[in-house]
């Protein structure tokens, strides 16, 4: 029978190699699927994945495709950083709104001042209102120990629904005879998230993200902090005996996803998307989940899968113009690509054995 | 890049007309839900259809589903017409701002976008159609059919498009049984069936026996089909497109939102060279808002003043909102005979006389 | 405003036709949650369900064959989470997200030909006389059977959880897979059968909507009922009875909120759906402060689990 042997540390060459055998996995099961609806599976795959970047239009989609993953790898980071020390904050989606209103909000009570303050003034207001909110889970676990996963993941829908009323009524266009939406931040120079390069996309939310990605990366490896979160993570008593203080861990962890998210959702409101309305929040908190997971908690991987995903969004809207293959394809395409992703992940850490087992460690059933 | 070659060459030797006859116009339709949506969605598409149809060869058609407004829309719209797109359509309020951005930058591109007002660019038109005219004919049906005298309206959100139509409705269902109510139930949804259902249920629950809606899902008439089943008498209209699956009952009538007319309209213009920047606001008279198949569920002499009433309308005879109108607080809105200015028409943030409740903001 | 249109047994009546998809949902979840697994992926179950079950039921002709097929599915789309997270050892977080988003959009594709149409539908249980008492008649005896059903469910969960040695075990997997491992049960059949039933509920409640509720497919249509289904379970503290009661409380909000809006009630309607969630939040705060660190939740929650570990 086939079975699986943890490996006693993991394998740097499945670790590199897991994620390129993923994608050629998808690109498979992906293309009988293109197939199947009558389109061609080579074309599709290409359209996907080397056109964006090599393409005729590469010039254009490359700056599109950090548009797309400036903000996943910005939540993604902050929330990695919670996840390697077990604590799971799943809901950056109410962060990355919640941050996304205080900063507009701040910015729109100042309408039509023309200081570029303005801007800063904002991406701070955002930061602190997605640390406030990433501060209601973090202080209920300290507090009471709730658990955390279920209140971030409550508080999302809270601020979809203050999202819905903001769009509607307390931060509406008054110039927009009663359509729901904001005013539109890109367009007032002085809260304009604008690119810094004229055409490449690169926009202040893409700097944040590189950052956010070194200094994680830096505190991880060389920082104390990094040492404990990732003792946390590993061996929480033996963290406790090296004078962890855990309370203190969970509000920074989700404290500083919090800030990060917010600030995502600044920059994406003030730039790419324009405005505060009701169809904001578009799923980038639960996506930078999985590109945490893809990117192995790591920031440097993070960088890789929130560019991978971005790729996917991109090149999947364009085989669906192109192409004419219905978006649902493109998402269960996207649904596969994460299924293998996460399946063959298995590989760096364990081994694959065919045959019996040599010594069971226990004298139960074959588990 | 080839292609905008050519196109440059062909505007340097003189010829008018973007579009070669063994090159074919372009035309791209950015969609805010999926086709199968059975409303909206669907109805753009059908008028896609109906350009591919009437044109054949001489256009190629490209479009794409559930486009998130936002950023996304702008990538999409620039997608198009990076592709060659000699014209896109945007269907939804939300692709407003994106769609202006994008027609900056490609200014021999003529872009359209559905229901908006901004026009910040010369190649940028917008159109959207008089809904409210088909409200006033199913309005008049709703008074006639009541016998609860409680009429209920499925509202999406407060904009002017949707205050429109709850007028129309109440002023033609209140002139034919002036003892009528108007119930008004927002849900804050284009398009969720099943709080479209709960909705439903809700209004049939407490009385009400006819329900209009403009949100975009059949579910409100499955839910008014299985009260029927149970010994109910409620009547609904199919909204956006035809809902014929509910006829004869609940679906007594349907608004459909019909396209094509316009779209086979501005495609041709461009091709024979008369394109020119407009605010299109079509409504019956230019068959982009019709009445579906009056079921004879509805009395005939109903039915006979239903379509006089759309006859009147297409022939520019009968305006819905004609004076005298009372704002909701009983000020003066319209004297008699006066019509209301399309300027007021499109900023209406008020019910009429009559209705009571607030409009949410 | 007219609150005397309000009608409270049309009401408790229809809320229980609103809950009962969520009901569905959550009382499979539960069991997952109490077999110390975590599966994100309420909503990519129900959507599946609501997809296989209506094209099971317009190809089939029987809404019975549709509920069947939609818990096949279901169960299917748990399998997979199941073989991933379990036997592959993936995260439960990421996969869960993950079959979300993937039954999402391969519902879509498979229910591409199906939209506007009608299919079978259920009708209500007659039972005689019984349907024809004053307020009883509609509340308690006016249903479909699917309501029956789910509230059947709950109580065979609650005895199965309370009374039988299997859910003994179950809880056992969930409270220290390590120690139910060393007493010789088989922790991965456990979870597995654990989430397969979890994924025949959701698909039960997903069917319901495009079968019963709505009733008719359309893309998207749970619209976060799986979500709120993972909510309730966490509202009920992993209780049956509570799941119930979490159950009609969110299903209720939705259409009473609807029903006073429709008396002419003035009511900030934001405010009123965010209610559910903040309740949830509430609750949550003080099953945890009384029962200590971690509340009532199966320790072993979102713990991968490998026998050699």
């Amino acid at each position: 029978m086939i079975r699986l042997e943890r490996r006693p540390t993991s394998s740097k060459a499945w670790g590199a190699a897991s994620p390129l055998l993923a994608v050629a996995l998808t690109m498979v099961a992906g293309g009988l699927m293109f197939a199947a609806l009558g389109k061609d599976p080579f074309l599709a795959i290409r359209t996907i994945f080397w056109d964006p970047i090599f393409g005729e239009f590469a010039w254009y989609f490359r700056g599109q495709l950090l548009v797309k993953a400036a903000p996943l790898i910005l939540i993604a980071v902050g929330l990695a950083l919670g996840f390697r020390a077990g604590i799971w904050n799943i809901g950056a989606e109410g962060q990355y709104i919640i941050g996304a209103i205080c900063g507009a909000a701040a910015g729109l009570v100042f309408y039509p001042a023309e200081t570029r303050l303005i801007f800063p003034m904002m991406v701070v207001f955002g930061a602190l209102g997605g640390f406030l909110w990433a501060m209601i889970p973090a202080l209920l676990k300290v507090r009471f120990g709730t658990n955390e996963i279920l209140v971030s993941l409550m508080l999302v829908y809270v601020a979809e629904n203050i999202l819905a009323s903001a769009a509607v009524s307390w931060l509406r266009n008054p110039d927009a005879v009663g359509f729901p939406g904001s005013r539109n931040l890109s367009q007032w120079p002085a809260a304009a998230n604008l690119e810094l390069i004229e055409g490449t996309g690169a926009h202040w939310g893409v700097m944040a993200a590189v950052v956010a990605v070194i200094f994680a990366q830096v505190m991880l490896t060389r920082h104390l902090i990094g040492f404990q979160i990732r003792l946390t993570g590993a061996a929480p008593r033996a963290a406790r005996f090296a004078g962890v203080r855990p309370a203190r861990l969970v509000v920074l962890c989700l404290g500083v996803a919090g800030a990060l998210a917010g600030m995502a959702g600044l920059f994406e409101v003030a730039g790419p998307a324009g405005q505060i309305s009701i169809d904001f929040a578009s799923g980038y908190g639960f996506t930078a989940i999985i590109v945490a997971f893809l990117g192995r908690l790591n920031p440097l991987g993070i960088v890789a899968a929130g560019l991978l995903m971005a790729l996917t969004y991109v090149g999947g809207d364009n085989a669906a113009g192109n192409l004419g293959i219905p978006g649902a394809a493109i998402s269960a395409f996207q649904g596969m690509l994460l299924f293998f992703l996460l399946a063959v992940d298995v590989l760096t850490n364990f081994r694959v054995r065919i045959g019996a087992r040599k010594v069971a460690p226990f004298s139960g059933g074959p588990g | 890049m080839k292609r905008r070659t050519i196109l440059a060459g062909a505007i340097a030797l003189g010829l008018a007309t973007p579009a070669f006859a063994e090159d074919p116009l372009k035309v791209g339709f950015v969609y805010v839900g999926p086709i199968g949506d059975g409303g909206w969605t669907f109805q753009h598409d059908q008028g896609r259809l109906a350009v591919e149809e009437a044109f054949g060869d001489k256009v190629e058609t490209i479009y794409q589903e559930s486009v998130p407004e936002g950023a996304d829309a702008e990538r999409v719209i620039t997608q198009m017409a990076l592709q060659g797109a000699d014209i896109i359509f945007t269907t939804s309020f939300g692709y407003m701002d994106a769609t202006n951005a994008v027609a900056a930058k490609f200014p021999d591109v003529k872009f359209e976008h559905a229901t908006g007002f901004k026009r910040e660019h010369p190649n940028v038109s917008t159109y959207d159609a008089r809904f409210y005219e088909g409200r006033a004919v199913i309005g008049h049906i709703a008074g006639n059919m009541t016998e609860t005298n409680k009429i209920g309206y499925i509202a999406s959100f407060p904009i002017p498009e949707v205050i429109q139509g709850i007028n129309s409705a109440y002023l033609h269902a209140a002139k034919v049984n002036p003892d009528v109510e108007m119930v008004v139930s927002w849900v804050y949804t284009w398009f969720d069936p099943a709080k479209e259902a709960d909705a439903a249920r809700a209004m049939i629950d407490q009385g009400v026996d006819v329900i209009m809606q403009h949100t975009d899902s059949t579910a409100p008439q499955a839910a008014a089909a299985e009260a029927n089943e149970n010994g109910g008498r409620v009547f609904t209209f199919g909204q956006a497109s035809d809902m014929s699956a509910f006829a004869p009952v609940p679906r007594v009538a349907s608004i459909i939102d019909d396209w094509s007319p316009y779209y086979i309209k501005r495609v041709g213009e461009l091709m024979d060279g008369t394109y020119e920047q407009t605010a299109s606001w079509g409504g019956m008279p230019e068959g982009e808002v019709v009445i579906g198949e009056i079921t004879d569920a509805v009395p005939a002499e109903v039915k006979a003043e239903a379509l006089a009433m759309v006859e009147a309308i297409t022939a520019g005879e009968y305006h819905p909102f004609t004076g005298p109108i009372n704002k909701q607080d009983g000020t003066a809105w319209l004297a008699d005979g006066e019509v209301a200015d399309d300027g007021a028409l499109a900023t209406m943030d008020f019910y009429v006389e009559g209705i009571s409740g607030d409009i949410p903001n | 405003m007219d609150l005397g249109a309000i009608s409270p047994t049309l009401l408790i009546a229809s809320l229980m036709v609103a809950a009962t998809p969520i009901l569905l949902a959550a009382l499979g979840e539960m069991m997952v949650e109490k077999a110390g697994v975590l599966n994100l992926g309420v909503e990519g179950m129900m959507i599946m369900g609501a997809v296989a079950g209506f094209i099971a039921a317009v190809e089939g002709g029987s809404p019975w064959l549709g509920f069947f097929t939609a818990a096949m599915a279901g169960a299917g789309m748990a399998l997979l989470f199941g073989f991933l997270t379990q036997v592959l050892l993936s995260n439960q977080v990421a996969t869960g997200l993950a079959l979300t988003l993937f039954g999402l959009g391969l519902s879509a594709l498979l229910g591409q030909g199906y939209v506007g149409i009608k299919a079978e539908s259920l009708g209500r249980v007659d039972l005689g006389w019984l349907s024809d008492l004053p307020f009883f008649g509609r509340v308690v005896f006016g249903h479909d059977p699917i309501v029956y059903l789910s509230l059947v469910l709950v109580a065979a969960v609650w005895a199965f959880l309370r009374f039988s040695r299997a859910g003994l075990i179950l809880r056992a997997v969930g409270e220290s897979h390590d120690a139910a491992h060393a007493l010789g049960y088989n922790v991965l059949r456990v979870r597995m059968m654990a989430i397969a039933f979890g994924g025949a509920c959701a698909g039960l409640g997903g069917a319901y909507l495009s079968l019963v509720r709505v009733p008719q497919w359309t893309e998207g249509m749970t619209a976060g009922a799986g979500w709120i289904a993972l909510a309730i379970v966490v509202f009920a503290s992993w209780r049956a009875g509570r799941v119930l009661i979490g159950a009609y409380l969110f299903g209720g909000i939705t259409v009473l909120q609807l029903n006073l809006q429709t008396a002419g009630a003035r009511i900030p309607v934001e405010l009123l759906s965010a209610a559910p969630y903040l309740v949830t939040i509430l609750v949550l705060v003080l099953i945890s402060s009384r029962a200590g660190r971690g509340g009532d939740a199966p320790a072993d929650l979102g713990k991968p689990f490998h026998a050699s570990a």
